[in-house]
């Protein structure tokens, strides 16, 4: 008897499709999404300010807000709070992230390094490094080396962590082929190691900057007349809701900024991925 | 060159993987080893390219390498183990560059082994363009431009599907037959294995051991897909490990 009859041919049921149940958990680039949810925020808002049902003292208008950055544009203040700003950012954040991926990379190779320092790393992660301003501003002093020391320091940690990982997460079978082939050790690390970890440590230069545009407004608490967290923290010591929200306002652009640019860095570097 | 195992074992603290392996590997010849998993095969792999120490016994090279040969001992992964972000050319100029070969005497080298490997249309590629088969010919490609004097294949093959499989066996037999190449070529696919091997060395499950070393006298540009000859030594293989492998399939893992 041949296998096909074994099995007994079912009667005439209904047909219908079988249900589709996959699909998914695969995000896609929704550029516009973004904006709008953007714009629907803000427009809410404005309509509950203008219709008088958020009160004033609640938020501020976002036109108001937008005016006052007009006014901040026009008078040339803007550039005079956002350049001190930018030279702390821009120096903090590479003193921090430069050290921090050395660190990171060290770690990741030597195991006595390793031992030695992941404790240490460990145990200043949660220290708050704004509580160490008045420690740093002894240190380095009032003016620009302890905002410098602030940001590079608070910069260095996730990034140590991050670089660590990433190096870890390198395959080892690419590594044992590059011996197989006699690379020398500098050559492995050079085009094999720092390669493979490139996307975690760009996926952490990602938070290490962020928390850099965080503790730039921490670092102009103390002894800054210009810079973007002098301007915010002056606002709000006024209660003047426009201006600190004209800042705030200019710490989220330089956040997406930021993000946007590593964005482009990832798609430049990192076009081999799948 | 000759290469040559003395009385190889290996043992993870008292956990016995391996014992007494004594082998020639003659120079010109393909020898595959075939035997159940968990014998041992692709330690032993590792142990003769240096990439792993046995606990006893000895690795011996007899005889020179070749003066040209760049990487005497050189592996083909079965993972492929291709760079992702470097490009085909990248891929196999990486295995020069600490040699200090560059420039125009590089190029050469790359082109010949490209267009030997049936790869010069993709040189500019990435490696997520290609499909199995052709990572894996980068792969060998990569090998060929170190010039040899023994190839380490660990299962080569084992990663693409049968189709893709039995097109670079016909390349590997092409390769051979034009420039013969000394090979240790790891397998668990008998087929593979009577296909390819001069020499077929079958060891034994845990701790792995020759059990027999069969000789496949045809020469290989002869066999083809489906030759009977080779269905009888692979039947005769598969007699030889059947009641191993089987044993070897129901053994728990001591972890």
């Amino acid at each position: 008897m041949p296998d096909a009859t074994l099995a007994a041919t079912p009667a005439r049921d209904k047909v219908r499709a079988v249900d589709f149940r996959g699909g998914g958990f695969a995000p896609k680039t929704r550029r516009w999404v973004g904006i709008a949810v953007f714009i629907v925020l803000i427009g809410f808002v404005e309509w509950g300010t203008q219709a008088g049902w958020i009160s004033a003292l609640t938020l501020p208008k976002p036109s108001d807000v937008l005016a006052t950055f007009g006014e901040l544009y026009a008078s040339g203040l803007l550039f005079q709070h956002l350049g001190p700003s930018l030279t702390r950012l821009v120096v903090g954040a590479t003193i921090g992230a430069s050290i921090g991926v050395t660190t990171g990379v060290l770690i990741g190779l030597f195991s006595y390094i390793r031992a030695g320092l992941v404790p240490l790393v460990a145990a200043i992660f949660p220290i708050p490094k704004i509580a160490l301003l008045p420690l740093f501003v002894i240190w380095f002093g009032i003016d620009e080396g302890s905002k410098y020391a602030l940001i590079a320091f608070g910069t260095f940690t996730p990034t140590v962590v991050a670089t660590y990982g990433a190096v870890d997460n390198v395959d080892r079978t690419l590594i044992r082929m590059g011996q197989s082939f006699g690379l020398s050790w500098f050559s492995i690390v050079r085009k094999i190691v720092l390669p493979g970890a490139m996307p975690g440590i760009l996926s952490g230069l990602r938070i290490s900057l962020a928390i850099a545009i965080i503790l730039l407004v921490a670092a102009e608490m103390l002894g800054a007349e210009y810079g973007i967290g002098a301007y915010i923290l002056q606002a709000g010591s006024l209660y003047d809701l426009e201006r600190l929200f004209a800042g705030v306002v200019i710490l989220s652009i330089l956040g997406v900024i930021v993000s946007a640019a590593i964005g482009a860095i990832e798609r430049h570097l990192l076009g081999w991925r799948t | 060159m000759d290469i040559r195992l003395d009385g190889v074992g290996h043992a993870y603290g008292d956990f016995e993987v391996m014992r007494d392996i004594t082998l020639d590997i003659p120079s010109g010849r393909i020898v595959c080893i075939v035997g159940p998993s968990g014998c041992g095969k692709s330690t032993l792999l590792r142990f003769i390219g240096g990439l792993e120490r046995p606990t006893s016994g000895r690795i011996l090279q007899i005889g020179d390498p070749p003066p040209d040969c760049l990487n005497p001992l050189t592996y083909v992964f079965q993972d492929f183990a291709l760079l992702p972000w470097r490009t085909v050319t990248g891929n196999v100029s990486l295995a020069l560059e600490d040699h200090r070969i560059g420039g125009a005497e590089a190029k050469a080298i790359i082109d010949d082994v490209l267009s030997r490997t049936k790869l010069t249309d993709f040189a500019k590629a990435l490696p997520k363009q290609l499909s199995g088969g052709m990572k894996q010919r980068v792969a060998i490609a990569r090998a060929l431009a170190v010039r040899p004097a023994v190839m380490l294949m660990d299962e080569p093959l084992s990663a693409l599907d049968s189709q893709t499989r039995e097109l670079l066996m016909d390349d590997l037999i092409g390769l051979w037959t034009r420039t013969p190449f000394t090979a240790v070529y790891v397998t668990h696919n008998l087929a593979e294995a009577v296909r390819l091997g001069h020499l077929i060395v079958v060891l034994s499950r845990r701790p792995g051991q020759i059990r027999q070393i069969v000789e496949i006298d045809k020469p290989l540009a002869e066999r083809g897909y489906a030759d009977p000859d080779l269905e009888d030594s692979q039947k005769q293989l598969w007699m030889l490990m059947r009641e191993e492998a089987r044993a070897a399939d129901a053994e728990l893992i001591d972890a």
